[in-house]
């Protein structure tokens, strides 16, 4: 060891890109991180849409399509009935013994009483009754009761036209308003609504993709005593800073694309043949969304290290940043619960702007420009902001002192 | 060489530094010997720069701290009393990680690290990741990566905290060895058989203000005590004793 006087200061690396050398390569050494930030993160929000999606749609087929089982005591006092019943989609099973039993105990779910003097009511022309057993405590038999009921319905209805029609009177007069349906969504809106939580799941993503960093960077390095050594170096406290955050963004923004790309395989597996849930994952929104995207992410890691620098161990920081996952969750749920007409100043709210523009793009609509442009701009400037309150957060002395 | 000179700060009410004054010379260990809760650490801070003085000044070869405290930093070379690695990357990768921030090039930083690990021993576990290393060697890798800019001025706060007794024996040749290069070597410590076998001046600090400063001999001389353990005694008072090893 020479004791010379400092020797010459090479050109230098910006300490900046130093520290984010350092940090990915410390991350990339930890198996926590990668199996969070590379692998579960990416690919737990597709799968999970995979799996909501083919429940959701394959309810609603259930429901249109398949025989609906009922167990029929007295079919032989209202053969046509049965007959009428069957053909739009009842199955007809035998009776029980004990009707109101037997639905209490679950070993039937439906059951229709004809009584005998169905026939002779019916013929008279008086209202002819039937009774529907059933549990409606039971949520997942709601659709089958409401379509039973309908059933019976259209006959009841059917058949008054008819008897209408053979006194002479017409119909018509039964029906003083009528409404006529007329959705305008389009078939890839529909689906849209469906995938309305997409964008929280994407943001959530890189949520998670950042998180491990973030915290590990900064309320792990105060807790394992390391920040103080850091910060005694002739670097302005900046350059750490953006060194950390960079890594963290870095992290954030492998898990974004990752999951992305995991969306575009999974895609093929999603049931958009079935009418109304055409969506527009390709690679188009993959090449749109992460321009959108990515200043969104920079934000969301500057505001994870902003928060986690607050904290003073591992521990304390995952729970700040826990209940923060939540904030993105506001708008998503906004947009689901009151539709909105996606407007120019949606696009000026962090979070909110990123939701409406990726949920347009999945309606495969025309991409609003200016929108996006704008989103850009405030987010970045919102990044820098949050950048700057972390910044007067590390040079004050209370940050710089371990424990 | 590092002078301060009537050093104050403050943490709310509690008045933690209340006018230190000493000076640490070139090829000389300098200690500053006192009782825990001391102000030795505050002190320390303020040298090198992690927190501003309420009042006073710190210069370090003739760098003014509050003027130029990126220069004061590169001139010395600090072992705070937080000592954290970072423990998914080997002894050689945290040293050379400080070597580039404090501005070395690959080349130089390479160069200087190896050039460490051999002076300190450390061959052996250079390249092992520092998870599961033992104290002592984790405060080898700490001293290695606070000289790796070469700094004229080597501060130590407690650097014989946790060690063992072998360990202890290292890092004396250590400390004896940066003075034999001409550097000026501050410690901080609690623990009196310290500063007698190292250091070639004494400043001892209780209650945030230096009580004593001289040579163990002065120090001696001062008391009018012939065992340095006695001087101390009566020098400190035994209120302040309370906390001393």
């Amino acid at each position: 060891m020479s004791a010379g006087p400092d020797r010459a200061r090479g050109p230098g690396t910006a300490p900046a890109l130093v520290v984010f050398v350092k940090e990915c390569r410390e991350s990339l050494r930890d198996r926590r991180v990668l199996l969070n930030a590379l692998v579960l993160g990416p690919l737990f929000t597709p799968l999970l849409f995979l799996v909501l999606m083919h429940l959701i749609v394959g309810r609603e087929l259930e429901k249109a399509e398949r025989p609906l089982p009922v167990s029929v005591i007295g079919a032989q006092y209202a053969p046509n009935l049965v007959e009428d019943l069957r053909r739009q989609g009842m199955a007809q099973r035998p009776p029980v013994a004990d009707p109101e039993g037997a639905v209490r105990d679950q070993s039937v779910d439906l059951v229709l009483r004809i009584g005998p003097r169905f026939a002779q009511d019916w013929n008279a022309g008086r209202p002819a009754q039937v009774e529907l057993i059933f549990d409606s405590s039971r949520q997942d038999l709601r659709g089958a009761i409401d379509r039973l009921q309908s059933m019976i319905e259209n006959t009841s209805r059917r058949v008054g036209s008819l008897r209408l029609l053979a006194r002479g009177v017409a119909p018509a007069l039964m029906a003083p308003v009528v409404v006529a349906v007329r959705d305008q969504a389009t078939p890839a809106a529909r689906g849209a609504m469906l995938l309305g939580m997409l964008p929280y799941f994407l943001i959530l993503t890189a949520l998670l993709g950042g998180m491990w960093l973030a915290i590990d960077t900064t309320a792990g390095e105060r807790e394992r005593q390391s920040l103080e050594p850091l910060l005694i170096n002739p670097v302005a406290r900046g350059q750490i800073l953006l060194g950390k955050l960079l890594a963290t963004a870095l992290f954030s923004m492998s898990s974004l694309v990752l999951g992305l790309l995991a969306f575009l395989a999974v895609g093929h597996l999603l049931p958009s043949d079935e009418p109304g849930l055409a969506l527009s994952i390709g690679p188009r929104f993959i090449l749109l969304a992460l321009p959108i995207m990515a200043p969104l992410v920079l934000l969301i890691a500057v505001a994870q290290i902003w928060v986690a620098s607050f904290a003073r161990s591992f521990r304390e920081a995952q729970t700040y940043l826990g209940l923060a996952q939540l904030v993105p969750l506001v708008p998503s749920i906004l947009l689901m619960a009151v539709p909105m007409r996606p407007q120019l100043w949606m696009s000026a709210i962090p979070v909110f702007g990123q939701q409406v523009t990726i949920l347009h793009l999945l309606r495969g609509e025309t991409v609003n420009l200016p929108g996006i442009v704008i989103g850009v701009l405030v987010t970045l400037a919102a990044a820098a902001g949050v950048f700057r309150l972390t910044l007067r957060l590390y040079t004050s002395e209370r940050v710089a002192i371990a424990g | 060489m590092i002078e301060v000179h009537d050093l104050v700060k403050s943490f709310g009410a509690v008045r933690a530094v209340a006018g230190v004054s000493f000076t640490a010379r070139d090829s000389q260990i300098t200690g500053l010997l006192g009782p825990n809760g001391a102000g030795k650490t505050t002190t320390l801070r303020m040298l090198y720069t992690l927190m501003r003085p309420d009042s006073g000044r710190i210069s370090v070869d003739g760098i003014d701290a509050a003027a130029d405290p990126m220069a004061v930093r590169r001139s010395l070379g600090a072992l705070p009393d937080a000592r954290g690695l970072y423990k998914r990357l080997t002894a050689r990768e945290n040293i050379l990680y400080f070597a580039r921030l404090q501005g070395l090039d690959a080349e130089q930083a390479q160069a200087r690290s190896s050039e460490l690990i051999a002076a300190l021993d450390m061959a052996a576990l250079a390249d092992r990741r520092t998870e599961g290393f033992s104290q002592g060697e984790r405060v080898k890798t700490a001293i290695a990566r606070a000289l790796v800019h070469d700094p004229r001025n080597v501060v130590l706060d407690e650097p014989a905290n946790g060690l063992d007794v072998m360990s202890t024996r290292g890092l004396r040749d250590v400390l004896r060895g940066l003075r034999a290069e001409g550097r000026c070597v501050l410690m901080s410590t609690h623990i009196m058989q310290e500063v007698a076998v190292l250091c070639d001046r004494i400043v001892i600090i209780a209650h945030g203000r230096v009580v004593a400063d001289g040579t163990p001999d002065e120090l001696r001389e001062q008391s009018r005590q012939a065992n340095l353990e006695e001087a101390f005694m009566k020098i400190i008072g035994a209120s302040a004793l309370q906390g001393l090893a």
